[in-house]
């Protein structure tokens, strides 16, 4: 698993996995035995992965769905939630 | 010979210590149910123990519940109330009173779902279903299902929790009744059911507080098979702190309440925020180092005098060149200026052996001889005519005539041709011819004789 990842693959890396990479990379980075062009492969691949975990983190915004059966077919809706209600 | 039974008296401690005693041996007795009627119900104001008496239609019994057990009744004992206990029976030495030590009370009704809950949970104890390893919780789940009432306080909960928690953490609610009749099938149902859509990778399952009736879907079977049958990880959450559920057993973790099943599934913003960032120091730290090292050991080697002083090799070389070139230079200037000579010599040489040269040098060689032989023959000449004359001269001198004039004459034998010098080549007698220098004379001898002095 120390191979670099390509670039295309990272963005859709879920976020659990891609900071576990992150850390996987910073481990071997960190050991210090790593030649150059490859340590500079993975420090690449390292800032984007931070950056990744970062932007997902930013994404704030709560989706709530609901299991419904319509005409005998589950189908998701939006659940809306009264806060203010407590 | 019969002999009458000693008479034993026992003292009232014996007594009522024996009866303990039996009491205390009788398994039976260590964990009964008991069903009846509270009546003389009271609390102790200060140590919060309860005394009272268990009847029914034909008898009574004392009973006492500590506080220690009290403490976790859902509901206040009154008289009047039919109640389900569990305990044990024992004597209270200090008045040799047989009292019924309460450990549990329900009211009774329910008391056969206890006695339910308690077979049930003893029966998937035997089965093993809650010694089976726990699945893990995933730390960061692309999505969480929650199986509740979409009614209650606890889908509320949950989500408002996990929107302070990890807002961008989709929620997939599958709503049930949560009490009632069809809760359990309905609950059941929504656990198999999420296993077959495999969207959620962790599941909630639970309500929020209530009372046992109410909470009653979560202890029947069919709610901890489907829990245990889960290949998503289930944590089960259902009513408070103090509500123990058949469904907490088998889940594969416990929340105390909904709000911490919320909190339990899914970390912190701000712990992911900080473990980022202490990635992403870390990252930073390390390449920074990994290439500050480089760079000092490429310093290291640019520093050395190679590269510092890359021509100082260059002039070892080019003096080392300049060197070679000198004796090059002399050597060849030597063997140039030795070839030289010895052309020159030879040229020398060869000009000396030039024909011309030769001619030139034999002529005048042929002069020089010519003029010697000139030479050598008019001294020659001379010589000889002066030898001639000095020759001519001496031979004139010595000529005999010359000296017969002065007075010698020859004497020769009779043959005329053969000289007489000594007395002994003429006998008496002997005819001799004596010349003179003017004439001759025919003589014999007369006398031979030697001359005396002479």
């Amino acid at each position: 698993m120390s191979e670099p990842q390509k670039n295309s693959s990272l963005e859709s890396l879920p976020f659990e996995e891609a900071l576990k990479r992150l850390e996987e990379v910073v481990e071997i980075l960190e050991k210090g035995d790593t030649p150059l062009e490859q340590a500079i492969q993975l420090f690449d691949e390292g800032m984007k992965l931070a950056h990744i975990c970062g932007k997902k983190l930013e994404w704030a915004e709560q989706q709530v769905e609901m299991l419904v059966q319509e005409n005998g077919e589950w189908v998701k809706k939006l659940f809306k939630v009264e806060e203010d209600s407590e | 010979m019969i002999r009458e039974p000693e008479r034993e008296v026992w003292s009232v401690t014996e007594l009522v210590q024996y009866l303990y005693d039996i009491l205390d041996l009788d398994e039976n007795l260590k964990k009964i149910w008991v069903e009846g009627e509270i009546t003389n119900f009271s609390q102790h104001s200060k140590s919060r123990h309860m005394y009272f008496t268990l009847k029914d239609e034909q008898t009574a019994i004392d009973a006492v519940m500590f506080a220690g057990n009290n403490r976790r009744l859902r509901f206040t004992p009154k008289n009047g109330d039919r109640v389900l206990v569990r305990g044990y029976v024992s004597i209270y030495m200090k008045d040799g009173h047989l009292q019924l030590y309460v450990q549990d009370m329900r009211l009774s009704g329910i008391g056969d779902l206890y006695v339910a809950f308690q077979r049930l949970k003893e029966q998937l104890q035997a089965e093993g279903l809650f010694d089976v390893p726990k699945k893990k919780l995933p730390s960061f789940p692309r999505r969480v299902g929650v199986i509740t009432s979409a009614s209650g306080a606890a889908v509320r909960d949950i989500i408002v929790t996990m929107r302070r928690r990890l807002p961008m953490t989709p929620i997939l609610l599958y709503p049930v009744s949560v009490q009632g009749e069809k809760a359990a099938k309905e609950i059941a149902e929504a656990i198999d059911h999420m296993n077959r859509l495999m969207e959620v990778d962790v599941l909630i399952v639970g309500r929020g507080g209530g009372s046992l009736e109410e909470l009653w879907a979560f202890n029947e079977e069919i709610v901890a098979r489907s829990i245990f049958r889960s290949v998503i990880p289930v944590v089960s959450a259902v009513g408070h702190e103090t509500d123990v559920t058949i469904s907490d057993f088998v889940a594969d973790a416990r929340a105390a309440t909904p709000t911490a099943a919320a909190e339990m599934v899914v970390p912190h913003i701000a712990e992911l925020h900080d473990r980022l960032t202490h990635l992403y120091k870390r990252l930073l730290y390390a390449q920074t180092s990994l290439m500050n090292r480089l760079k000092e050991r490429l310093h290291k080697n640019v520093d050395r005098p190679i590269f510092t002083n890359p021509n100082a090799r260059l002039y070892q070389y080019a003096q080392h060149v300049d060197s070679l070139e000198i004796r090059l230079q002399n050597a060849m200037g030597k063997l140039i200026e030795k070839k030289d000579r010895q052309l020159e010599q030879r040229v020398y040489r060869l000009t000396a052996f030039h024909p011309q040269r030769r001619v030139e040098k034999e002529a005048e060689r042929l002069e020089l001889l010519k003029r010697d032989a000139n030479w050598h023959l008019r001294n020659l000449l001379k010589d000889k005519a002066k030898q001639y004359q000095h020759l001519l001269a001496k031979l004139d001198s010595l000529s005999p005539l010359k000296v017969m004039l002065r007075g010698y004459s020859l004497v020769y034998r009779h043959d005329g041709k053969t000289l007489v010098k000594s007395y002994r080549q003429a006998a008496p007698g002997d005819l001799i011819h004596v010349r003179l220098a003017e004439g001759q004379l025919k003589c014999q001898v007369w006398k031979s004789e030697e001359t005396e002095n002479e």
